[in-house]
């Protein structure tokens, strides 16, 4: 659509600009105040420089913190973005089933985080779990609060039975809008299963599978309860990620100054991806119109 | 399961009953799904004995005791309460603000408007666990800590953005020529706002409160942070059921259960535009 050039516009994005400025532009300001300070309590800051950033940076924990993030994170997109355009290929196409499959799988989307986490702290338990005492029965040793490998497939299963939902709905989504005459052209050219999916399916779905894995990836780059209820971070440090660490850091320990700067390191990388996905979301409209 | 055959074109001449692979597939991974949300389901309804004596795939000695405790205790469903209100209020609250904005997105070009829009996006990623300790400390600052409105609040931080972009998609779909006759017929932008655009987008907006609602409702690091005894969530009481006896799984799982409820009642209504509304209106 064209759009016309129009100032005022202005006055209408006025009240967004108002309130997300006081949730989001207040707050934020606060945590580089103290990034940059010292404190001995009594709110008396001193002017610190660069210091906490450098302690952070030279800091194992957080670098520690940040390589299990990344490893959860590339773990879950391997598993949860095939596995997603896999079972959008297997959905049906229309009618009652396709609306029963939706609904369906939309539910564990819509479960408070930390019930999710619940859920799945009940479901692996080995003594009133039906998946710890199945694995426990079948003689294999499952204990996710003591185990660090247990912990690990416990929130990675935890976090695909989660979302994958999304990565589905979104590719079942694109592969929707492939016209029917498509499909009817491949038949005529006798096209392979693979090269249906190859040549047809995947460059269509690819705009919608981008939106998909940067979601994802952003999503489970700031987990926090679910792991959290199952696990609490443990076994030792094993399964405490960025946001487990950094609330741990600045609501438990109170280290400020560390935590804030540990905070804007870690809005910068997702400031990074945020433009990332926003570039590839105009190219997607600017496609479309 | 007819209709689910209705592309497959099995191998001839296979002595093998016909499998239906996307039948097989599909029913797999929803028995994935569904499995704990089943366990969850099924724990609500045993007494504690029963959950750790004996172990039983469905309730031997069917109860509807530890839902009766949530229900009737104020302590339990305040809680539920108390998610409702503030919830309710970031719906409201972010709709509001966002229609507007999502009207001069889809509609105009002005100075910075690129800007904007992306940095809106940047909120809607920002993590929860940044903004947990300057939250407390600005809505301590101004004595808002442990109110519904607090919660509200910060829950804008996420839902503005998400309202604006989800809007924004919906709207671009509506022609702009609909705005230049209704303002040639003499409608004021207020009445032409109301009367005539918002029911054109009217599916738009109820799925955008729909999300609205939704991710208010999931959240729990910020209202568990931003609460202590008045205002605190459902998801926050839930934590307490670790009593000096142990924990009382029955309750629990009847309390989780109950959380399910609300997007479980009208998941039917949006469920053309879950995949639109996660995407933040794009798709």
């Amino acid at each position: 659509m064209e759009k016309t050039v129009n100032q005022k516009a202005w006055f209408l994005v006025l009240p967004v600009l108002l309130l997300v400025a006081f949730s989001a532009v207040i707050p934020l300001m606060t945590v580089v105040n103290y990034s940059v300070q010292d404190t001995f309590g009594n709110n008396q800051f001193f002017w610190a420089g660069l210091e906490w950033f450098e302690e952070m940076l030279a800091s194992e924990r957080m670098w520690d913190a940040l390589g299990r993030q990344l490893m959860f994170s590339g773990i879950i997109l391997a598993i949860e973005v095939p596995l997603g355009i896999f079972v959008a290929l297997n959905m049906p196409k229309s009618g009652f089933w396709s609306s029963f499959c939706l609904v369906l799988m939309s539910l564990p989307l819509l479960i408070p985080w930390n019930v999710v986490g619940t859920i799945w702290q009940i479901f692996g338990r080995v003594d009133i779990g039906l998946l710890g005492h199945t694995l426990d029965a079948l003689g294999i040793n499952y204990n996710y609060t003591q185990d660090t490998v247990a912990a690990w497939i416990t929130i990675v299963v935890m976090d695909v039975w989660h979302w994958t939902s999304l990565v589905a709905l979104l590719a079942y989504a694109g592969l929707k809008s492939i016209p029917e005459a498509y499909y009817q052209a491949a038949k005529i050219d006798q096209a392979s299963r693979w090269k249906v999916f190859r040549y047809i399916e995947l460059p269509k779905m690819m705009g919608v599978l981008m939106i998909a894995v940067l979601l994802r990836f952003m999503d489970s780059f700031m987990i926090y309860t679910e792991p959290f209820v199952v696990t609490g971070g443990g076994p030792g440090n094993a399964t405490t990620l960025l946001s487990i660490d950094l609330v741990k850091m600045a609501l438990g320990q109170f280290d400020l100054g560390p935590a804030a700067a540990f905070s804007i390191m870690y809005f910068l990388v997702i400031l990074l991806i945020s433009w990332v996905f926003y570039t590839v979301m105009t190219n997607l409209d600017k496609r479309e119109g | 399961m007819a209709d689910l055959t209705a592309n497959q074109s099995a191998p001839r001449g296979l002595s093998l009953p016909r499998v239906n692979s996307r039948a097989v597939v599909m029913t797999l991974y929803l028995l994935f799904l569904l499995l704990p949300i089943y366990w969850l389901l099924n724990m609500s309804l045993k007494t504690n004995t029963e959950i750790l004596n004996d172990f039983t795939l469905w309730p031997d000695n069917f109860t509807l005791d530890n839902y009766r405790t949530i229900l009737t205790d104020p302590s339990w469903y305040m809680g539920y309460v108390n998610s409702l209100i503030y919830v309710v209020m970031n719906t409201a609250i972010s709709l509001t603000v966002a229609l507007p904005a999502a009207y001069a997105f889809s509609r105009y070009h002005f100075m910075g408007d690129k800007h904007l829009f992306f940095w809106l996006l940047t909120n809607r990623m920002a993590p929860p666990a940044v903004f947990a300790l300057p939250f407390f400390q600005l809505y301590s600052s101004v004595g808002l800590f442990d109110t519904h409105i607090a919660v509200a609040l910060a829950h804008t931080l996420f839902n503005v953005p998400l309202a604006v972009w989800i809007l924004e998609g919906f709207m671009r779909g509506v022609p702009k020529e609909i705005d230049e006759t209704a303002f040639i017929d003499g409608y004021s932008f207020g009445r032409f706002f109301v009367k005539i655009f918002m029911p054109l987008v009217a599916s738009g907006i109820g799925v955008t409160a729909f999300f609205c609602f939704m991710f208010s409702w999931v959240e729990l690091l910020l209202s568990r942070t931003l609460t202590t005894v008045d205002a605190k969530p459902i998801a926050a009481i839930m934590t307490r059921t670790q009593g000096a006896a142990g924990i009382d799984w029955g309750v629990l799982a009847a309390a989780g259960v109950l959380t399910i409820v609300p997007g479980a009642l009208v998941i039917y209504f949006v469920r053309n535009y879950i995949a639109k509304g996660f995407a933040l209106g794009r798709v």
